[in-house]
């Protein structure tokens, strides 16, 4: 069976330039970076290419790129890295759940959190992040780039209004990198997280920008790697992936590599708008990165549109998965103002550099009559077809 | 080898309702085996972490119901097998449509069978609308039971299994025509000794996994703790139903602390000292009264049931000799059935019945035949 890939925001397929790159770090340079021989030097080296690499691409120094697990342990480190109980912080109601669930293991620690609302086009207002405002506010967390709809916040006036206010900004950037530029000095953020498996480089490695000057307590106790911002030997094989892959997402971005990304999401989009009526773009209007589209289509479950889609061989996803694998109202799609219905309605299709026109016909050939089939199966949409 | 029914099909695809056990795990085996597509299906109904740390409940509570090691059991059988296998969540259903009505039964001086309305609304309606949706051509689940397609008259019937000892019909005579006709009981014509030995010859690591069989919401079956925990997390007050214990003639003889306590035939716990051994005969929920009396009163000929589902007939034109079940564990008696108002039917026993409950199902059979059920007023 043919299988096409279309959920590129859960995790993106390795290039085969970035497999190259991490293939020696192995067997042969399998040097431990801290050592002081010829194989820790050579290892030494290459882990300071990569964080250049990842200093280039969102425009710092290297030496305020920090190595981490991932995304989430990047998001874990910024907010508690910066908060002590009885400090206050500001995030948004439409964060990834690494971002939700540290502000709330802060409020049970003894910090108070405000969540800011998003309109129906799931955008924070700058407005609401300065009334939130306190003494004691320490710290704003609000990420660049949404998973399910791909929605752009205005970061860069929530950064001004962090500078004013003299607190940090925390920015989770894992769904921005390497799909929009990025450049911290712009934004004014003190912390920003990236993730290695969002943007081709393998899964379990990711960064977090620090800013100079930024004072971060660590999560992990041991040597002093990474400036003692993050003890443990380097995922050495992983860091260099990321820095190849941050490379290739920075030549992208150069070249305006993302036109054909955007040509074939728009293409996804108004070819479901036009064919399979009562569907629409859920965060439509407000700025998006451009693989990412999410489309409700009324009186269906989004969750046995993906099977349906999956046995056909098609992968896209809806909402996010909890402990079982079964899936869970988007609290993104519901913080939107969208009835439960319509959210869970909604399936995301996102793209990465690895897909094809061809795949996106393959989509648009499928989604349309197994919507069709779903429909005449559904109940409500019968029940509603009738009462027209 | 034994033979099932689906052997004489040809090759379709069928979801399986996959809840990590021995049985339907061997019924995706089965499937497999005989040439179908097969996806397995397991349903999140329950989130067992909610009323974790409430009064009453373990602090880490280990459920039966969609724990993760079940639906690990059912990915891992799954994997085993080679087929695709997906968790579909109906947690806001199962609580609308099987919980809460499992509540509100209880305040309401009645004992609910909360695995009736799971199948009528869950398992044989949302699972079965998924499988459909996905393209399969019939859900098949570990029950045992059988269906089977009636030519003279132009009816799907559901029928006792062959181990009669796992028999469970009594929980799916809520099953529609529409329903029955795109089920399959494939374990119908086998004993529990014979699935366990099938899922050895499978290979499936799970042969020997314990049977379930409390309430699956209800952690070590303690429904009164469960009640006061959910109400609890609802932000909601236990209802004051405390009362008094009247004879059957009427005599207070003591006070109770709430309806929700007491079911019919229920023996200990009255809190009254007499001679003879006392019962509870009936709850008067509008009253809130607790009716005891003698072993004998607990004995009665009529029952009377709604919302009933008829299955092998269309209409009970006439009154019908059955044998009736008034609970799981009931061996059923004989008994005249008859229609008394819409979807309504009156029920006189040849011979009285004790402890008949409302709240619980009357399911009628003739032999092995189910011809339809209702719930007991």
């Amino acid at each position: 069976m043919r299988r096409v890939y279309l959920d590129n925001n859960a995790t993106t397929p390795v290039l085969p330039e970035v497999l190259e790159a991490m293939r020696p770090y192995f067997a042969e340079q399998f040097g431990n970076a801290s050592s002081i021989h010829h194989h820790g030097q050579e290892t030494r080296a290459a882990v300071e290419r990569a964080r250049e690499s990842l200093a280039a691409l969102i425009g710092c120094r290297a030496s305020e790129i920090v190595f981490t697990s991932g995304g989430t342990e990047g998001d874990n480190l910024a907010i508690s890295g910066v908060t002590r109980a009885g400090d206050h912080v500001i995030t948004s109601t439409i964060e990834h759940h690494a971002v939700l669930n540290s502000c709330k293991h802060l409020e049970a620690m003894g910090c108070e959190v405000t969540y800011v609302p998003v309109d129906g086009r799931g955008l924070v207002d700058p407005d609401d992040v300065r009334r939130a405002l306190r003494p004691n506010t320490k710290l704003i967390t609000i990420m660049m780039a949404n998973n399910e709809t791909g929605v752009l916040q205005t970061v860069e006036e929530i950064g001004k209004i962090a500078a004013e206010a003299d607190v940090y900004f925390h920015t989770d950037a894992v769904q921005a990198a390497g799909k929009t530029p990025i450049e911290v000095k712009r934004i004014g953020c003190d912390l920003l997280s990236i993730s290695g498996h969002k943007l081709h480089a393998p899964q379990g490695v990711g960064a977090l920008y620090v800013g100079k000057g930024t004072i971060l307590q660590p999560m992990f106790y041991g040597g002093s790697h990474e400036r003692s911002r993050r003890a443990g030997t380097e995922n050495v094989p992983g860091i260099i992936g990321l820095g190849k892959a941050a490379e290739i997402a920075r030549e992208a971005l150069d070249r305006g590599g993302l036109e054909r990304m955007s040509a074939m999401r728009d293409r996804i989009e108004q070819t479901i708008l036009s064919q399979v009526e009562a569907t629409g773009v859920n965060g439509e209007g407000a700025p998006r990165v451009p693989n990412t589209t999410n489309i409700h289509f009324d009186y269906i479950e989004g969750e046995a549109l993906v099977i349906a889609l999956d046995l056909k061989g098609l992968a896209v996803s809806t909402g996010a998965a909890c402990s079982s694998g079964a899936i869970e109202p988007s609290h993104v799609l519901t913080a939107m103002g969208l009835p439960p219905e319509i959210a869970r309605a909604s399936l995301r299709f996102s793209l990465g550099k690895q897909n094809t026109p061809e795949d996106v016909q393959f989509a648009l050939d499928l989604v349309p009559r197994t919507v069709a089939r779903l429909r005449e199966l559904s109940p409500v949409y019968n029940r509603t077809a009738v009462s027209n | 080898m034994l033979t099932t029914k689906c052997q004489m099909l040809p090759p379709k695809t069928i979801a399986v309702a996959m809840s990590g056990g021995v049985d339907s795990s061997t019924v995706a085996a089965m499937l497999r085996a005989e040439g179908h597509d097969v996806v397995g299906l397991t349903m999140q109904l329950w989130n067992q972490r909610r009323l974790a740390g409430h009064e009453g409940m373990p602090e880490a509570v280990q459920g039966r119901c969609c724990s993760l090691d079940d639906v690990y059991d059912a990915r891992r059988v799954a994997e085993t097998l080679g087929i695709p296998y997906y968790v579909v969540n109906h947690e806001d259903r199962f609580e609308r449509d099987v919980v809460r009505p499992f509540v509100e039964e209880y305040l309401s001086g009645r004992t609910p069978i909360p695995c009736s309305l799971c199948n009528n609304h869950l398992k044989f309606d949302q699972l079965l609308i998924v499988a459909q949706q996905i393209g399969a051509d019939a859900l098949a689940t570990g029950h045992y039971a059988r269906v089977e397609f009636d030519e003279r008259r132009g009816r799907w019937l559901l029928k006792r299994p062959a181990d009669s000892s796992k028999d469970q019909t009594y929980f799916l005579f809520g099953l529609t025509q529409d329903q029955l006709s795109r089920t399959l009981f494939p374990l119908g014509d086998m004993t529990k000794p014979q699935v366990r030995d099938l899922a050895r010859h499978h290979g499936l690591a799970l042969a020997a996994k314990p049977d379930s069989q409390e309430i699956c919401f209800v952690p070590g079956g303690d429904y009164k703790k469960f009640l006061d925990a959910y109400l609890a997390e609802q932000g909601e007050a236990l209802p004051d139903t405390a009362g008094e214990l009247v004879t059957t003639s009427g005599e207070v003889i003591g006070e109770h602390n709430g309806i929700h306590n007491f079911t019919v035939g229920q023996r200990k716990g009255l809190g009254v000292a007499t001679g003879s051994p006392l019962y509870v005969i009936q709850i008067k929920g509008d009253r809130h009264q607790v009716v005891v009396g003698n072993q004998e009163d607990l004995y009665s000929r009529t029952l009377r049931a709604r919302r009933v589902n008829l299955v092998a007939v269309d209409d009970l034109r006439e009154p019908m000799r059955v044998r009736v079940k008034i609970r799981h564990r009931h061996e059923g008696a004989p008994a005249l059935l008859e229609k008394s108002g819409n979807n309504e039917v009156l029920v006189t026993f040849d011979e009285p019945q004790r402890a008949i409950t409302p709240g619980q199902a009357a399911v009628f059979y003739d032999g092995d035949v189910v011809v339809g059920g209702g719930w007991i007023v």
